[in-house]
């Protein structure tokens, strides 16, 4: 924790920031009431790709809690901690997926998305209802139902809009040095 | 003898990314006290030199040094990015990426809460130093109360702070109005003899930097010293020219005139300007020019009746505006920053809903159009090309718009085609958009909303912070649509824009129209060019200095010229 | 939906003049009272505290009431999704089932029902004004220093702050490149097909993205450039030296954190049950 690059420190804040405006500003209404797709946790999952875990990790845990605090004038400690832990887990595959190689092709898309709808399957079904009941004591039936929403909406759209940035990204890594006007 | 505190030794480097090197065999003294403006056009490698001065090169942008740079007589590879700092104090071109702190005194304070000073003591002396720079007043203001220009002073007093040697400036003007521009000079000036430092200041906007004296200016292209005099001797050649570098525009004239500017007749400022000798050639040049009137088309494209807006109920934006724009005009509006000429343009494109008044294209009422239904009459495009850029591809950037409205592909690609072909960007169409220029992008911006077929374009902003060579790309590229029937709206602080390509402009302060004009009266016209925080063109301050008996039509006469000779030179090339 | 964030509200008062230290304390131990609680004695203490030290900061319900609208619209959907899905809960929990009426099926109304969502409901709303309260009387500059005195490391205590700083700048370029979009056709609130609407959504948010990194290239440069994270410490400008208020606030704080859980758990269980 120390030893955090400044940059590691901006993209977090920065990162942050971003966040919170996304999950207030950009959601999609899937039409069932209350449930949104959160665009959120697309960018989530790509700076945790591009900035590791612990930018990762600390971008979720940070911008949920201060769009929560800004947006609500309370905080959901139990789904704030889901995002911590989303990004905390995306970025462990940081290295794995390697974007800042340039190369996101088949073999790639297809080791994030496993590593994404493993992750928040576990966040949203698991995480967030477990301690939705132990802190708030709400209906085990209520809560999971709602987590497996959550997971499903979260889960296309990460594997959607995430999809669509990392690969934009990845090509922004890649040097151009043979073009040719045609 | 002057003591010599930056040496720079036979100084080569090469970014790790890049195959060749971005400064070549520099060799350049700086002595103590010395006021140095290094210009140069964008990529000459003016930027890296002060990146190796503050120690960004090597430490943050990693890559091959050779030679020698020594500051204080320290060899600079051999130090470190703080130590480094304690030295030399860097002012950044963007103030929003700068100012890192939420109020004007905490920003202020950030260098000394990173040296762990005691808090008393770190008010005593943010006290002091925001004297220094006018903005004690402001010491609790939270940074978006403030103007770009106080933003700027706030920047300034966070790096002398630290008592530096040198104070370095990276483009300080290039996010500033003509008047503020002004006043950030004359505030470099001041602080520099408060604090006894040496400036470097790196600017293009040449004109606006001499404003206030200057020791020494060194030119810089491809990464070389091209030539290293002072302010007179190089106004004096041709240097400036060759590097496409913007002269100040009085030296153009005089040069127009057929006058030989030397450097005894101080050239470097108007006020010091010698031109008694050459009195008579100025005026026989201006006699000789007869003015050609322009001629008018009264067929009205655009047309806005009594507009009123307001973001909130109590205070409005937009305040009974009306103006008639003509098919196949070229247009700026002018105002100081928050006088409501972004959201003139937002009204117009339908992105706001006015409160009252009434829109008119060709005629027709559009005032209760949609944003996609106008968007095929009124093209909107923004200042900044990457807040538009969506895509890697030109082709697919510049088709987007039409996929969105689901039209066949064999006609979206007929429209891609041949709208790539009017913006010179065809033999590119296949290009990562990554690998253009910013001239470039702007281009694919453009051509993405003509793509849908506008007849009407408003831009924002479009040669902000650009050299003379993507400031001419850009116009001289806008300047042929118009000539192919584009009516064009420009939102614009920039003077040369206004007297160079729009013969039309329309001034805006507190949400009102102050003046509907030409640009030239605009630009001379005192009254209207403070409230639009512009500056009286020089052209019309050397007319006056040397006697010429109507002035405004020296400088239409000169705009006149100049529009020929760059005819000329775009025959030729 | 307002298309605003709450604010710090300027204003001189007991609450506003404390530490931002001592108000993220208190904040940390009222939530941790209020998450392990379910004594509905312990609730009403702590929302009727609450209330008065609302009543002291002198904030106006109206500088606050988008924000309790949103509350109160999202604590109804949830009491209704709650019913729904388990009417039984509070049997459950108390352990008896006295009947109102029958509604259908498992579907009746009970006491412990009605008795088990208004703790809830109650749970919920107990810390909001404590939460608002810290929000709205905490200038946003002290934020990071207050993070850093309770224990925080100083890098990620500003990280919070540059948060803070960019949220305004970020959210204008936002609407910026919204507007430059739908400018174009591209609308995501249109009643598009959702696969479609979910990659004009991305459309949006790329331009976002790229000048979002290169803002923390700019960021960083400037940040170096003044030297942070030379030293293991660092001082700050805007904190707010504790005076004797606040340690006697904290200490308060911890005594009623105490009492509650005292309260709560002395006959081992953390609900109060009134119907035994």
């Amino acid at each position: 924790m120390k030893n955090l690059s400044i940059k590691t420190i901006v993209a977090i804040g920065i990162g942050a920031a971003v966040f919170a405006i996304l999950m207030r500003f950009v959601i999609i209404p899937t039409g069932i009431p209350n449930t949104n797709i959160q665009t959120a946790y697309a960018f989530l999952a790509l700076m945790a790709v591009v900035f590791g875990p612990v930018a990762g990790g600390l971008i979720g845990f940070i911008g949920h809690t201060l769009n929560d605090a800004l947006s609500y004038g309370s905080v959901w400690w139990s789904w704030v901690i889901v995002s911590l832990f989303i990004g905390l887990f995306i970025g462990l595959f940081k290295d794995r997926i390697n974007i800042e190689s340039g190369e996101f092709g088949k073999k790639e898309i297809i080791s994030f998305n496993i590593v994404q709808i493993v992750v928040q399957a576990i966040g949203w079904i698991v995480i967030a209802p477990v301690l939705d009941i132990l802190i708030y004591a709400e209906p085990a039936n209520k809560v999971f139902v709602q987590g497996l929403v959550a997971a499903g909406v979260n889960i296309v759209s990460v594997g959607i809009i995430g999809t669509i940035l990392l690969a934009a990204y990845a090509k922004t890594r890649t040097k151009s040095d043979s073009l040719t006007k045609e | 003898m002057k003591k010599p505190i930056i040496q720079f030794e036979n100084f080569t480097f090469k970014y790790k990314t890049q195959k060749e090197p971005t400064l070549h065999d520099i060799n350049l003294t700086i002595y103590e006290g010395e006021k140095v403006v290094i210009v140069g056009p964008s990529g000459s490698g003016k930027s890296t030199l002060a990146h190796c001065l503050n120690g960004l090169v090597p430490f943050s942008y990693k890559g091959d040094i050779s030679g020698s740079l020594t500051i204080k007589g320290k060899e600079t590879k051999e130090l470190d990015i703080f130590t480094l700092s304690k030295m030399v104090g860097t002012v950044l071109q963007d103030p929003d990426g700068q100012f890192i702190g939420l109020s004007v005194g905490e920003d202020i304070a950030f260098a000394l809460e990173n040296e762990a000073v005691p808090q008393d003591k770190m008010k005593r002396e943010v006290v002091e130093v925001a004297k220094l720079v006018d903005m004690e007043e402001k010491i609790r203001s939270s940074i978006h109360e403030l103007s770009g220009g106080q933003k700027q002073r706030v920047s300034i007093a966070g790096v002398i702070i630290d008592e530096v040697d040198i104070l370095l400036f990276d483009e300080p003007l290039a996010n500033l109005d003509p008047a503020t521009g002004v006043q950030a000079m004359a505030l470099i000036d001041q602080v520099q003899k408060e604090t006894n430092t040496t400036i470097i200041i790196i600017e293009h906007r040449l004109e606006d930097v001499l404003s206030q004296e200057v020791d020494r200016i060194i030119v810089i292209d491809e990464g070389r010293i091209v030539s290293d005099l002072d302010p007179n001797e190089l106004l004096a050649s041709n240097v400036l020219e060759t590097c496409h570098l913007r002269e100040p525009l009085y030296v153009k004239a005089l040069k127009y005139a057929g006058i030989e500017v030397t450097p005894d007749m101080l050239p470097a400022s108007l006020a010091t300007l010698k031109i008694d000798a050459v009195k008579s050639k100025l005026s026989d040049w201006h006699d000789a020019r007869s003015h050609s009137a322009h001629e008018e088309n009264e067929e009205p494209i655009l047309e806005l009746e009594h507009i009123h807006f307001g973001y909130d109920a109590d205070t409005p934006t937009i305040h009974d505006i009306s103006f008639k724009i003509n098919k196949g005009e070229m247009v700026s509006i002018v105002g100081k920053n928050g006088a409501g000429k972004s959201t003139l343009s937002k009204i117009i494109c339908g992105i706001e809903k006015v409160q009252a008044g009434k829109i008119f294209y060709k005629n027709e009422d559009i005032t209760t159009d949609t944003i996609a239904e106008r968007s095929t009459k009124i093209g909107l495009v923004m200042q900044n090309p990457n807040h538009m850029i969506s895509k890697h591809m030109i082709y697919d950037e510049v088709a987007l718009g039409l996929i969105v409205r689901g039209l066949p592909e064999n006609e979206i690609k007929e429209r891609v085609d041949a709208t790539l072909k009017v913006c010179g960007l065809y033999p590119f169409r296949n290009w990562p958009i990554s690998a253009l220029s910013f001239g470039q992008k702007k281009r694919v911006t453009i051509a993405s909303i003509l793509a849908l077929e506008p007849e009407v374009l408003i831009l924002d902003e479009p040669t902000a912070g650009q050299d003379l060579r993507h400031y001419t790309e850009i116009m001289e590229f806008l300047n042929e649509l118009n000539r192919q029937g584009v009516t064009i709206l420009l939102i614009t602080h920039d003077m040369h824009l206004m007297l160079e390509y729009t013969p039309r402009a329309i001034a805006l302060a507190d949400g009102k129209i102050i003046a509907d004009d030409s640009s030239v009266n605009i630009l001379t016209n005192p009254e209207v060019v403070e409230k639009t925080n512009l500056k009286i063109t020089s052209l019309f301050e050397l007319a006056l200095k040397a006697g010429i008996e109507d002035p405004i039509d020296f400088v239409s006469a000169f705009i006149d010229y100049d529009k020929e000779a760059r005819m000329t030179w775009r025959t030729n090339s | 939906m307002a298309n605003e964030f709450l604010n710090y509200v300027e204003r001189k008062s007991p609450v506003h003049s404390l530490s931002g230290a001592t108000k993220l304390i208190i904040f940390i131990l009222y939530s941790t009272a209020a998450m392990l609680t379910y004594d509905t004695r312990v609730l009403i203490g702590l929302f009727i505290l609450s209330i008065v030290i609302f009543a002291i900061s002198k904030i106006r319900i109206r500088e606050v009431g988008f924000v309790l609208a949103f509350i109160l619209a999202f604590l109804l959907l949830n009491n209704i999704a709650i019913y729904i899905f388990s009417p039984q809960e509070g049997v459950k929990i108390y352990g008896t089932s006295h009947v109102l009426f029958e509604i259908a099926g498992r579907y009746n109304v009970t006491l412990e029902q009605l008795f088990y969502q208004f703790n809830i409901t109650l749970k919920y709303f107990s810390v909001i004004p404590a939460a608002l309260l810290f929000i709205v009387t905490t200038h946003p500059s002290e934020f990071a220093a207050s993070l850093n005195k309770i224990g925080v490391n100083y890098k990620i205590a500003y990280s919070v702050s540059l948060a803070l700083r960019y949220i305004p700048d970020i959210q204008r370029e936002f609407w910026t490149i919204a507007a430059a979009q739908q400018a174009r056709g591209i609308d995501i609130s249109r009643k598009e097909k959702l696969g479609k609407r979910l990659k004009n959504v991305a459309s949006i948010i790329l331009p976002l993205i790229f000048s979002t990194l290169e803002r923390i290239e700019v960021i960083s440069n400037a940040m170096e450039l003044r030297r942070f994270g030379k030293k293991k410490k660092r001082t700050w400008y805007s904190e707010k030296p504790f005076k004797k208020a606040d340690y006697i606030v904290i200490i308060v704080g911890f005594l009623i954190l105490i009492a509650s859980l005292v309260i709560t758990f002395h006959d081992g269980d953390r609900f109060y049950n009134p119907f035994l």
